[in-house]
């Protein structure tokens, strides 16, 4: 936490970029989450696609109504994403596949080290010990950096009320169900059990135990185990997860900054790191020496006719 | 003698049951008819026809794992219950808990450091797994959900289903 801190104080102040990403290859590999964070198992080998999760998460946010019923078929002609009014949505995908359509829901992956947070400089989002990454609307001034941050784009933004913006994602039942240990709303009404709710570090033993149990039923991938630094949230796949519409080229390591440009920044950054460690001191007189004469050597060749 | 034990036991267990005709298979006595989702708010409690599943399947154990005694047909489970013989409790419920994720349950399943079956499904799944899974495979039987349990107005409230685009949800899979 005090990592955090310390990073907003940095993301406030001027030096943004160079510590943020030096915070990244910090972090990457060593923060497993918290030790007792509870999560969800979606197994897509078992979803049928009956929105029931959809229908559940509605009535639990106190959400409005849905343009169209949750019976509603034609939902899935488009793939969607969560919104203000849907913190999560399910998606259909592979239906021209001999093998049947696959399902997939989505919501707010409730990273371990989430970027919504890190990005976000009025420090509206939390992450609990349970697991749940949670904010409070009150602070919130609509920014949406975290909107840009996210690499799942789980938060949705309520363009309605023009004077109270407001950004609204699944925060896993937190205040209703979660705090109290108890299941999220759409795990609870799954028929099909395709939602698994537990200890996040007991349904990663169990995904992969189905892997090994059944082999044919699944490619060998918990996908949010590793993935931007693990979330809470955990998938099962029958076929490649590109195919179901999963970001596959993500990074293991968390993302700190919605700043994704400055990722090529990096090496740059670490090699400094030390010399930051030595001081301003030694650090001015490293910047003297090896990186002197950068920006007025390409001046010249700028300048050169 | 303790067959009959059984039974009772699962008769307990499952709640309402008719039976008509105990004699014809080894063990005991079979419900013909079992009354499932008795509890259910937004979908209405309906007869299960058992005697009818008997009749077409035959395969005890294409539902009941190794409970019935007759040979297990899944290979993962056959490692350790090839011989197992058949257990006092058979019916659904008598096992998978309706309540699988409460905390209590979660909590007795970490302090357990010995269990084996740690993925035990809780009772919703298990049913509608076994029921749509196997509909499915033989191409056979109800797989949308008023198929079997139309909606109770409070289900059709939950559902929104007065909301325009509104269709059965069976029509789903079309
Ligand atoms: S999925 Fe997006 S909104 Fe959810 S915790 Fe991660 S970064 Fe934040
Ligand atoms: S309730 Fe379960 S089976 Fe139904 S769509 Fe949601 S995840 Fe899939």
């Amino acid at each position: 936490m005090k990592r955090r801190n310390f990073l907003k104080a940095c993301l406030i102040g001027g030096t943004t970029i160079a510590l943020g990403k030096t915070n990244k290859g910090w972090a990457s590999g060593s923060f497993e989450g918290y030790p007792e964070a509870m999560g969800v198992l979606v197994d897509t080998t078992r979803c049928i696609g009956c929105r029931s999760c959809e229908a559940a998460c509605n009535k639990e946010q106190k959400l409005p109504e849905p343009d169209t019923s949750f019976d509603d078929p034609s939902v899935f002609e488009h793939e969607r994403r969560p919104t203000s009014k849907a913190y999560t949505v399910v998606n259909r995908y592979q239906k021209e596949q001999p093998s049947g359509p696959v399902y997939r829901k989505v919501q707010c992956n409730h990273c371990n080290e989430p970027a919504c947070l890190t990005s976000c400089f009025v420090n509206a989002y939390t992450k609990t010990k349970e697991g749940a990454v949670i904010y409070n609307s009150k602070v919130c001034v609509g920014c949406r950096n975290c909107m840009i941050a996210c690499p799942f784009n789980a938060p949705g933004y309520d363009y309605d009320s023009a004077t109270n913006p407001i950004v609204k994602k699944c925060i896993l039942c937190y205040d209703t169900r979660l705090k109290y240990g108890k299941p999220p709303a759409c795990v609870e009404i799954c028929p099909q059990e395709a939602l698994t709710f537990g200890h996040r570090a007991d349904l990663i033993k169990l995904a992969h135990e189905r892997i090994r149990a059944t082999p044919e039923r699944y490619v060998d991938h918990v996908y949010g185990e590793k993935e931007v630094g693990g979330t809470s949230w955990l998938y099962l796949a029958p076929v490649g997860f590109d195919k179901l519409g999963f970001d596959t080229t993500l990074s293991n390591d968390p993302i700190i900054s919605n700043v994704k440009d400055f990722l090529g920044m990096v090496p740059m950054v670490l090699s400094i790191w030390p010399a930051l460690f030595s001081g301003i001191h030694l650090l001015a007189k490293h910047e003297e020496q090896g990186g002197h004469g950068h920006d007025t050597d390409s001046n010249q060749e700028d300048t050169k006719p | 003698m303790s067959s009959y034990k059984h039974f009772i036991v699962a008769a307990l267990s499952i709640g309402a049951i008719s039976v008509s005709s105990p004699a014809a298979l080894q063990c005991a006595p079979v419900p013909d008819s079992i009354t499932l989702n008795q509890n259910g708010k937004l979908f209405s409690p309906f007869t299960f026809n058992h005697a009818q599943h008997i009749q077409s399947i035959k395969e005890c154990a294409d539902c009941h794992h190794h409970t019935t005694g007759t040979l297990v047909l899944d290979p993962n489970c056959a490692r350790c219950h090839q011989n197992s013989s058949p257990t006092a409790v058979v019916s659904c419920k008598g096992c998978h808990s309706a309540t699988p994720f409460s905390p209590e349950n979660l909590a007795a399943k970490r302090a357990d450091k010995q269990r084996y079956h740690l993925d035990k499904m809780g009772l919703k799944g298990a049913m509608h797994q076994s029921c749509i899974g196997c509909h499915n495979k033989m191409g056979n039987g109800p797989t949308g959900c008023q198929d079997c349990h139309p909606r109770t107005k409070e289900g059709a409230a939950f559902y929104s289903t007065n909301r325009k685009g509104a269709k059965p949800a069976h029509a789903e899979e079309e």
